[in-house]
C-alpha cells in the first residue's frame, strides 16, 4: 500500500511532549537472536493427560508453534509492514501514546479511531487499513473512505507503560477523544472489539464533542440482571427468546469456564513473571484466549488454511515479546476488575453492531436495541470470530462501511 | 535405579518397595543458575504494595539469592537423611519417606502435603514425631512416619491419564500403609493433604483409626454457597462462625490461582520454562505471601529463604509446575464443606490459616471430634512454619486413640 501524505509535521527535537512526534523503530538483531535462543532452549512440561484442548494449550500445538517460530518465522516482514505505515507518538494525560495514522486521499473521508484488545496489538488491525483508507482499490467507492487512527493502548506495544494506577478503560476513552481532537478531527467515529469494545462503549457513554457514533464487534448489551445471573452460573432463564438463550449460555460459559486468565490478570498481574521470561510461555498464554479462537489457531498450526496465518499469530506474540509488554498489558484487567465486559453501559449516541458467529457470545438484536437506543446497524455475519478485523478483514471492512454509511454528511 | 534392579533380575515387581535417593546431576543445577541469571524481568508494578501480585523487588532479591547463595545440595541432603522409597500403586510410582520410631507401639501416621509445597516442607516434624523423648515428649508419643509425594508432585510419578483426584490418592495411601505392614494407623494433612486425608476418612479403610487436619472442612454447604456467591449471610451466626465466614469470603476473592489451574493447567508453559516465573507463581499464595516476602527480605521468620527456595527448586528440578497443577483440574470436591467423615477426627486451628473453622461447625461435621484446639501461632503451612506446635498438636490430637 502507499500511505498518503501525512498532514502532521513531525516535530522532532521538540520539548513539548504533547506534540505529535513521528515514530520509527527497529528491533536490534541481537534481540531476535536472543528470542530464538530462548525458544530453542524451552523446557517443556509433559504432555497433557487428555486428547483434546480441555486442559489448555496442547503440547503438540505449542511445540509446532515453537518449531516454526525458531526456524522459519521472520519478524522483519512484520516490522517492514509496520514501518511502512506512518506512526507517531504523543503524550496524553502524562503517558506516551503510540498510534498509526493513515489519511485517505479522498476528501470527506470519515475519521475513524480503531482500538485493539487483549491479547492483541495494532498488529490485529493492519489488514484493514488499506481497504478503509483506499476503498476504490478494495471494492468500495470514494464515499466509503476513512481516515484511520489506530492507537496502542497504554501498556501495549510502543505506547508507554503506566507507572501508576488509574489507566482504566474510561481514562483510555477520554485519551482517545483528546487524540482525535489533537489530530484536528472535529467529526469522527470509533470502533473496537475485545478491550477495544469496552473502550468504545465508554467513549459512547462519555460522548465527547465530535464523536458521531461507534461500531462494536463485541457488543456490550447484556442486561445487568442477566449478566449477574450468568456470572453466578444460574440456569438459563425461561423467559429468554431463543437468541437470548444462546447468548446467555455462551456468556455463562465464559464466566464459569472460559475466563480464568481474566481473573488471574484481574487480581495478580504482577505474578506472571513467567510470561515475561519465557517466549513459549507467553505464546501459550496468548493462544488460550477463548475456545473458538484457540481451536482456529490450533488448526492453523496443524497446517490448515484459516483467516489467520501462523505469521499473523506470531507477529502479535513477537511484538508483545519484543516490547516486553505482557505484564503491562495484563494490568488493564486489574484496572477494570469487577466491572462487566458485556453488560449495558448506557451508550446514547448512534451505534453499529456486527455479530461474528464465533465471538465470545453472539449479541441478540433484542438486547442490542435496548442497550443502544440509537442502533443504526445490526448485522450477523456468516463467518468470523473474536479477532474479526484480523481474521476477516474484508467482511469487517464492509461492516464498517455499511455501519457508518448513514452518518456521512 | 529400578531399571538397574530389573536388569539384574532383582525386585522386578514394580509394586515392590524400592529404596530411592535424590541425586540431581550437577549440570541441572548449573543450567538452573544460568536460567535464573538470564531471567528477563518485567517493569516494576505500578503500586507500592502486594495488591498486584509478587513485587518486583521481592522477585529480584529471590532470584539473586537463588543464583548466588542458595545450595540445593543442602536440601538434597536433608531429604536423603531419611529413608526414601518408591513403589508403584494403581499404575503410578509413589515416592515416600518412611521414618520408623525406635519406640515399640509407635503409632503409624501417613502425612500428606499440599500445593504449593512438598515433603521438603514437612521434614522438620519427622524427628520430633519419631523420636519424642529427644523433643519434649515421652515414648508414648512416638509415631512411625510415612510421607508420600502426591502423584504429579516431587519424585512421585506424573499420571499420563486423568483420574488421579483426591479420592483415588486416598485409596492409594491406604494401599501404601497396608503394603508397609501397618494394620492400625492414622492420617494427617493440610491443604490438598487435608482433602485427601478426609477422603481416606470417608472411605474408612480397615486400619485407619483416626485423622488430623489443619485445614478442616466444616462449612455448612448452604453457607458455603452464599459465601461463594458473595450473598448476605443468615442471621444468628455466632461470633466464631461470623469470623469463619469473613475469612472464607476473603479467601474466595483470592483464589484466582486455583481457578486458573482448575481451568487451564496446560496453558502454564511459562512456569515449566522459567524458574523465576515458577517461583513467583508458587509463592503468590494468599495469606502466606506476606510471610514469604519478609523472609526473602532476610527478616527472621518462621520460614527461611532456604526453606522457600528449597521447595521452589524441588518443583523446578522435578519439572512438576504443570503436573502438580492438574490436581486442581482433577478435583471434584468442595474444599471446605463436610464430606461425611465418621471416624475420629482431631482438628488444629492455626490463626493465619485461610479460614478459621469454629468448634460449633466442627462438632457437626465430625461427629467423633476427639480434639479441637486453636493454637497461638502459625498459618497455612503449619508443619513448616511451626513444627514444634504442630508436633504437640499431633501428640495431643491422637492421644486418646492409642491402645
Amino acid at each position: 500500500m502507499t500511505p498518503a501524505v501525512v498532514a502532521e509535521r513531525p516535530t522532532e527535537q521538540t520539548t513539548d511532549k504533547t506534540a505529535i512526534r513521528a515514530f520509527q523503530f527497529e528491533v536490534p538483531e541481537a534481540e531476535l537472536i536472543e528470542l530464538r535462543r530462548r525458544i530453542n532452549a524451552t523446557r517443556w512440561p509433559d504432555r497433557e493427560t487428555v486428547t483434546d484442548e480441555s486442559q489448555g494449550v496442547q503440547l503438540a500445538t505449542t511445540q509446532a508453534l515453537a518449531r516454526y517460530w525458531a526456524t522459519e518465522y521472520d519478524w522483519r516482514k512484520c516490522e517492514a509492514r509496520l514501518k511502512a505505515l506512518p506512526q507517531f507518538i504523543t503524550e496524553i494525560d502524562g503517558l506516551d501514546i503510540h498510534f498509526i495514522h493513515v489519511r485517505s486521499k479522498h476528501e470527506n473521508a470519515l475519521p475513524l479511531i480503531v482500538t485493539h484488545g487483549w491479547p492483541g496489538s495494532v498488529v490485529e488491525q493492519m489488514k484493514i487499513i488499506d481497504p478503509l483508507t483506499n476503498p476504490t482499490a478494495h471494492g468500495g467507492t470514494a464515499s466509503d473512505a476513512f481516515d484511520v487512527v489506530i492507537p496502542s493502548m497504554p501498556g501495549y506495544g510502543y505506547s508507554g507503560k503506566p507507572t501508576e494506577t488509574g489507566w482504566d478503560p474510561k481514562r483510555i476513552a477520554s485519551a482517545w477523544a483528546e487524540l482525535m481532537t489533537r489530530l484536528g478531527y472535529e467529526r469522527y467515529v470509533a470502533q473496537g472489539g475485545d478491550w477495544g469494545a469496552v473502550v468504545v462503549d465508554l467513549m459512547g457513554v462519555q460522548a465527547p464533542k465530535g464523536l458521531l457514533a461507534i461500531h462494536t464487534n463485541m457488543a456490550g448489551v447484556v442486561p445487568p440482571d442477566i449478566d449477574a445471573a450468568a456470572f453466578s452460573g444460574a440456569p438459563t432463564p425461561s423467559s429468554l427468546s431463543d437468541d437470548e438463550k444462546v447468548a446467555y449460555e455462551r456468556v455463562r460459559f465464559v464466566y464459569q469456564k472460559g475466563i480464568a486468565y481474566g481473573f488471574q490478570m484481574g487480581l495478580r498481574p504482577q505474578t506472571l513473571y513467567g510470561i515475561a521470561d519465557s517466549p513459549v510461555g507467553l505464546a501459550a498464554y496468548f493462544l488460550d484466549h477463548d475456545a473458538r479462537s484457540y481451536a482456529l489457531i490450533a488448526r492453523v498450526f496443524d497446517g490448515q488454511s484459516e483467516g489467520l496465518t501462523r505469521d499473523d499469530i506470531l507477529d502479535n506474540i513477537t511484538h508483545t515479546w519484543l516490547t516486553n509488554t505482557a505484564l503491562s498489558g495484563a494490568r488493564l484487567y486489574w484496572e477494570y476488575f469487577g466491572n462487566g465486559y458485556f453488560n449495558v453501559k448506557g451508550v446514547s449516541i448512534p451505534v453499529a453492531v456486527s455479530v461474528f458467529p464465533d465471538e465470545l457470545y453472539p449479541a441478540p438484536r433484542s438486547w442490542a436495541e435496548k442497550a443502544y437506543p440509537k442502533l443504526i446497524h445490526f448485522n450477523t455475519l456468516p463467518k468470523g470470530g473474536h479477532f474479526a478485523a484480523w481474521e476477516q478483514p474484508k467482511v469487517f471492512t464492509e461492516e464498517l462501511r455499511a455501519g457508518f454509511r448513514s452518518l456521512r454528511g | 535405579m529400578s531399571a538397574v534392579a530389573e536388569q539384574i533380575g532383582i525386585g522386578s515387581d514394580r509394586t515392590a518397595v524400592r529404596p530411592f535417593r535424590v541425586d540431581v546431576p550437577e549440570a541441572e543445577l548449573i543450567e538452573l543458575r544460568r536460567r535464573i541469571r538470564s531471567t528477563r524481568l518485567p517493569e516494576k508494578e505500578p503500586v507500592a504494595d502486594m495488591s498486584q501480585g509478587v513485587q518486583l523487588a521481592t522477585v529480584e532479591r529471590l532470584a539473586r539469592y537463588w543464583a548466588d547463595d542458595y545450595d540445593w545440595r543442602r536440601s538434597e541432603a536433608r531429604i536423603n537423611a531419611f529413608q526414601n522409597f518408591i513403589t508403584e500403586i494403581d499404575g503410578v510410582d509413589i515416592h515416600f519417606i518412611h521414618a520408623r520410631s525406635k519406640h515399640e507401639n509407635a503409632l503409624p501416621i501417613v502425612i500428606t502435603h499440599g500445593w504449593p509445597y512438598s515433603v521438603l516442607a514437612l521434614l522438620e516434624i519427622i524427628e520430633p514425631l519419631t523420636n519424642p523423648t529427644a523433643h519434649g515428649g515421652t515414648a508414648f508419643d512416638a509415631f512411625h512416619v510415612v510421607m508420600p509425594s502426591i502423584p504429579g508432585y516431587g519424585y512421585s510419578g506424573k499420571p499420563t491419564a486423568t483420574g488421579w483426584g483426591p479420592d483415588r490418592i486416598a485409596r492409594a495411601w491406604a494401599v501404601l500403609m497396608n503394603r508397609l505392614g501397618y494394620t492400625r494407623y492414622v492420617a494427617q494433612g493440610g491443604d490438598w493433604g487435608a482433602i485427601i486425608t478426609e477422603q481416606m476418612a470417608v472411605q474408612a479403610p480397615p486400619g485407619l483409626i483416626g485423622m488430623h487436619t489443619n485445614m478442616a472442612a466444616v462449612v455448612p454447604p448452604e453457607i458455603d454457597t452464599l459465601l461463594w456467591a458473595g450473598s448476605p449471610l443468615p442471621a444468628g451466626l455466632s461470633p466464631d462462625e461470623k469470623l469463619a465466614c469473613d475469612t472464607l469470603a476473603a479467601a474466595y476473592k483470592n483464589i484466582q490461582y486455583a481457578l486458573y489451574m482448575a481451568a487451564r493447567p496446560q496453558a502454564l508453559y511459562a512456569i515449566a520454562d522459567s524458574p523465576v516465573g515458577l517461583a513467583a507463581w508458587l509463592i503468590d499464595f494468599p495469606y502466606s505471601l506476606d510471610l514469604i516476602a519478609r523472609c526473602i527480605d532476610g527478616e527472621p521468620e518462621s520460614l527461611t529463604r532456604d526453606d522457600v527456595l528449597g521447595n521452589c527448586t524441588l518443583y523446578w528440578l522435578t519439572n512438576t509446575g504443570v503436573s502438580s497443577s492438574r490436581l486442581y483440574r482433577e478435583n471434584t470436591f468442595n474444599f471446605f464443606s463436610p464430606k461425611g467423615v465418621n471416624i475420629p477426627v482431631a482438628v488444629s486451628v492455626f490463626p493465619d490459616e485461610l479460614y478459621l473453622p469454629p468448634r460449633s461447625w466442627a462438632e457437626k461435621a465430625y461427629p467423633k471430634l476427639v480434639h479441637f484446639n486453636k493454637v497461638a501461632k502459625g498459618g497455612h503451612f503449619a508443619a513448616w512454619e511451626q513444627p514444634t506446635i504442630f508436633t504437640e498438636e499431633l501428640r495431643a490430637g491422637f492421644k486418646s486413640l492409642r491402645g
